[in-house]
């Protein structure tokens, strides 16, 4: 048992190699042949064999009531980034205060950056009571201390399960002098239980316009030629609002894009912490109601906001995670078409060198298989985007994905000949795509960080392009939208088949006649 | 060094300012929760484990944090289900890096989630048959899962569903325990009761229901090791100096552990316990049940670790105080080299940290052995037999805050500009903006581990590599 330390000062062993030493070695087996009861060794590796199978793949897509590795976060995460993207916004979620550490969490770890959010710190008495003295304190202390120009209030599914009224809420804590009367606190109603976090972007989009708009006395002021664009939930928001804006600057657009996270998650060190960057302002909100269209990029994150906003008199426009070359076409002649400008030269030239770039590579890319998962409009976008570099879609999964959904992918699929292998698993999760992956293997897994489990299980190779990345860096900050966001989208692609040509080709004098210098 | 901190600030005036922005309310509420250490005080001086005020922004979390996130969780070879909506274990998932070993979804879950995704339907009309049926597909589809748990998210406790029948009658269906808890999110004031909610379950539904493995042979140095989460493998760094003095460490709680240890635990002849707050319920049922003495101990920085190590050796015989010796011997070197290598670069640098259960006081000394200083701390959940454990940490002058909100926190750094800020992941950007060193000290910043002798070897090099990384002299010094 007694072995020298291997740590030492001069070369600090961490988790990554301290525990590959001798004397961990051999704890790890006392511990697991003295302690801990498990299977026997040859059970475990029948077992995990088994889980290979196909007949396992049918006990597991009989699965009525469990759910397994989920691709759907719930709605107030949603609804609090969709707050965030607004100028001095606090997002003030009513219910219990984990679940407000949790979001802001999860948005932390994937954007490196702080999230602002408070909670109204309901517990068992307001459970019985209701919340509506934590609504009226809470909204006095969030103002008083963090100033905000605005306040989106959003829920958790205990103040829904109980009942709270939101708006009734805020007209008493106004009542109550909370926050001066003519101080905006839009709301939203975001049950946990119901859809999923693009659901609960919808309904705080859909209640923030709504706050403004409804209350508009301007009615008749005729619409300006100004457009609006909603990005919708993404994890790439700060490359590809900035890359958006770029592109409104080269067509001479007056544009304004609604929930502008951009500036608020991406803020710079320089000595001092801004708690609030960027961000649409309450003056460009109430102005685009006066727009003369409204562009969602991501269908599925806003149905009800469009709806109303088609209501109030606007063309609306929806794209599904606009992705590549032709989704990209079809978004910039919308564009040109809705305000009467030309397509710029300047993106005309982008276009070409991305085909440019898609020729270049497609040696590598022609009939390369690949499952993607992931939001429904991401996974649509995905799947255009590998069918046009000659790709193919196999697997697409997405646990927020409807009927309607799959219906829709199907037609997207039936457009190509690279879709004819695919099939479309809406309301599934990755313990569904692991049993695919298994009996039906792809070459390479798009989709976030939680796929590095199934790259582990199936050793397929995972390109990570949507949300949330958590083990990488600084990818959210490179557009994926416009050309130019599609060339970074071949890049990665493009980097992971060429990592994986040199990890399967590198063993010396084995394979390494393959190791090729020029690929 | 002297025996007081924080002499270049007025810090009772800067808590006095930053308390202002306040409403008046609440900043009497506030009031109560911070404090600056006086000479030989008995306790910290500050209120705690009351509710959060609202709108504040507290950092803290809820008891579903508490029970699945922290005491449930780890344990490897059970399914912990998230009951109720999808959220708490989605954004749960694979969050605490408590590190195991086995073949996850084969017979280890660790770093899987499963929820029972709550629809509409099932709020109206209950989650229980649900709930049924989710187990019997776990156990179908989990054949070498060893139990399962039940973690109610806020919905289960206002529905009025019955998770304890379901339990008890599934239970005596497939044959093995599954444990209902009641950690909604609401109950309680954070964290904590969570806490102390999984631990009671522990009590009533594994020590009540279940027996020792059978053929488990005692020896008289049978020892536990108790609220170590093995974050980064902390337990294990730990373990191994148990081990090496001729201890049998045949449980741990709960990070690396398994339902067997769990049940084997009441033959131990000593608890040792490491995060206090999280776990010293079972500690002191276990006392008064079964006659098992525990006792805290502190793995972290050399000082402690030795004092730590002589402690657990005095409760045993000769022989093993004698190892115990040998162990400190043995590390004595690296320690040395350490510190040589470290000291020098870290020395008078200061720190205020604000983190969960043991780590605001435990910490305090592996940053004196760096030679470093402690000029502020505070808990997120602590109870008062916590603050009474803290002075003897720190200094006269140190600014104690209790469920700090993030306004304080910001305010109360930026007068006092420490070197270095320990907190956690959101706090961590506002200061690095700030352009301070910061270091997680929940997730050890994706390093670790810190405990043990091996552990701080890695815990002087974070810090160092904290506070002297160049990029810090670059937040300021834009030349335009």
């Amino acid at each position: 048992m007694s072995h020298p330390v291997s740590q030492s000062a001069e070369q600090v062993k961490d988790h990554m190699t301290l525990f590959r030493q001798p004397e961990y070695k051999e704890l790890f087996e006392r511990k697991k042949v003295e302690f801990e009861y498990g299977h026997s060794d040859e059970k475990v590796a029948e077992i995990a064999e088994w889980t290979k199978t196909k007949e396992y793949q049918e006990k597991n897509f009989a699965r009525e009531a469990i759910t397994i590795n989920p691709t759907k976060a719930c709605q107030p995460i949603g609804a609090m980034y969709a707050a965030q993207g607004f100028a001095e916004t606090l997002p003030f979620v009513h219910g219990s205060q984990g679940c407000v550490a949790y979001y802001r969490t999860h948005l932390t770890r994937h954007f490196k950056e702080p999230n602002s959010a408070v909670s109204s710190s309901m517990t068992e008495d307001a459970a019985v009571f209701g919340g509506l003295n934590n609504m009226i304190d809470g909204l006095a202390n969030a103002y008083a201390l963090y100033k905000p120009k605005m306040i989106a209030v959003l829920t958790t599914c205990m103040a829904e399960v109980i009942g709270d009224d939101l708006g009734g809420f805020i007209v008493n804590a106004k009542k109550k002098e909370s926050v001066p009367d003519d101080f905006p606190v839009p709301y939203a109603h975001t049950p946990a239980f119901v859809g999923s976090h693009i659901v609960g972007y919808d309904n705080m989009m859909k209640g923030i316009l709504s706050n403004f708009w409804d209350k508009a006395e301007d009615f008749s002021v005729e619409k300006t030629e100004a457009i609006n664009l909603i990005p919708g939930f993404d994890g790439f928001a700060v490359g590809n609002n900035r890359e958006l804006k770029r592109i409104f600057g080269l067509f001479g657009v007056k544009a304004t894009i609604l929930s502008d996270v951009s500036d608020n998650f991406d803020t710079p060190a320089d000595g001092e912490y801004r708690m609030y960057d960027g961000g649409t302002t309450i003056e460009e909100t109430k102005a685009a109601l006066h727009a003369k269209a409204t562009i969602s990029m991501q269908e599925y994150n806003t149905p009800q906001t469009l709806q109303f906003i088609k209501e109030k008199g606007q063309e609306v426009a929806k794209f599904n995670y606009p992705m590549g070359v032709a989704a990209t076409d079809e978004f910039l002649v919308k564009l040109s078409e809705l305000t009467g400008k030309p397509v710029p030269a300047e993106l005309k030239l982008e276009r070409g060198r991305l085909v440019d770039a898609f020729a270049d590579s497609h040696t590598h890319l022609h009939g390369k298989r690949f499952a993607i998962y992931g939001d429904p409009d991401f996974c649509i976008g995905m799947a255009r985007f590998l069918m046009e570099i000659g790709a193919e879609p196999v697997h697409i999964l997405s646990t927020s994905g409807s009927k309607k959904w799959e219906k829709q992918v199907q037609k997207v699929l039936d457009g190509s000949p690279f879709g004819a292998s695919a099939k479309v698993y809406g309301g599934k999760d990755l313990w569904h795509l692991r049993s695919l992956m298994f009996t039906d293997p792809v070459d390479y897994l798009i989709g976030n960080s939680y796929g590095k489990y199934l790259e582990r299980d199936t050793k397929t190779p995972l390109i990570r392009l949507t949300y949330p990345i958590f083990d990488r860096h600084h990818h959210h900050r490179y557009p994926t939208w416009g050309y130019q966001g599609a060339l970074n989208v071949l890049v990665r692609i493009m980097d992971r088949i060429l990592e994986d040509a040199d990890n399967k080709t590198n063993s010396v004098g084995q394979t390494d006649y393959s190791f090729d210098l020029i690929r | 060094m002297s025996l007081s901190t924080n002499q270049d600030v007025d810090v009772k005036d800067l808590v006095e300012k930053v308390l202002e922005a306040y409403p008046e309310k609440s900043r009497k509420r506030r009031a109560k929760h911070i404090n600056v250490l006086e000479a030989e005080a008995k306790d910290c001086g500050v209120k705690s484990n009351i509710k959060s005020i609202p709108g504040v922004m507290t950092i803290r979390g809820c008891a579903y944090a508490g029970s699945k996130g922290v005491v449930w969780g780890p344990i490897k070879d059970m399914i912990h289900i998230s009951h109720g909506p999808v959220g708490c274990g989605y954004y749960s998932w694979s969050g605490r890096r408590n590190y195991y070993i086995g073949d996850t979804g084969v017979d280890s879950w660790g770093t899987m989630h499963f929820t029972s995704d709550f629809q509409e339907k099932d709020i109206v009309f209950g989650g229980d048959k649900k709930l049924r049926k989710a187990i019997d597909e776990i156990n179908e589809l989990f054949p070498l899962v060893n139990g399962l748990s039940i973690q109610s998210e806020c919905p289960i406790g206002l529905i009025g569903d019955d998770i304890e029948a379901v339990a008890r009658d599934k239970a005596a269906e497939i044959g093995k325990p599954i444990i209902p808890v009641r950690c909604e999110g609401f109950r309680g004031v954070s964290q904590s009761l969570g806490h102390h909610i999984a631990n009671d379950t522990i009590r009533d539904w594994i020590f009540e229901k279940t027996e020792p493995k059978a053929g488990f042979e005692s020896t008289p140095y049978d020892v536990t090791v108790i609220g170590d989460y093995n974050i980064g493998g902390d337990a294990w760094s730990s373990r191994i100096l148990l081990e090496e003095m001729g201890l049998r460490v045949i449980a741990q709680w709960s990070g690396d552990g398994t339902l067997a240890e769990l049940e084997n635990t009441p033959k131990a002849k000593v608890n040792l316990i490491h995060c206090y707050r999280s776990m010293n319920y079972i500690a002191r049922h276990m006392e008064e049940k079964f006659g098992i003495p525990w006792m805290e101990y502190n793995f972290f920085g050399p000082s402690q670790i030795a004092d730590s190590l002589r402690k657990i050796a005095a409760l045993f015989d000769d022989k093993i105080k004698e190892n115990a010796e040998k162990v400190i011997a043995k590390y004595q070197p690296l320690v040395d080299a350490v510190i040589a290598k470290y000291r020098t670069r870290l020395e008078g640098k200061k720190v205020m940290i604000y983190v969960g259960g043991l780590r605001p006081r435990h910490v305090v000394d592996a940053y004196h052995d760096l030679g470093m200083e402690v000029v502020g701390t505070g808990y997120e959940f602590a109870h008062n037999d916590d603050y009474q454990r803290t002075p003897h940490y720190v200094k006269e002058g140190t600014l104690i805050y209790d469920d700090v909100t993030a306004f304080e926190l910001e305010k109360f750094v930026e007068a006092i500009r420490p070197d270095l800020v320990a907190s956690g992941i959101k706090e961590k950007y506002v200061f690095q903006k700030m352009g301070l060193p910061f270091r997680q000290m929940h997730s050890w910043d994706y390093s670790g581990p810190y405990h043990g002798y091996d552990g701080f070897a890695i815990f002087a090099r974070d810090m160092d590599m904290a506070i002297n990384n160049p990029v810090w002299g670059l937040v300021t010094k834009s030349p335009f």
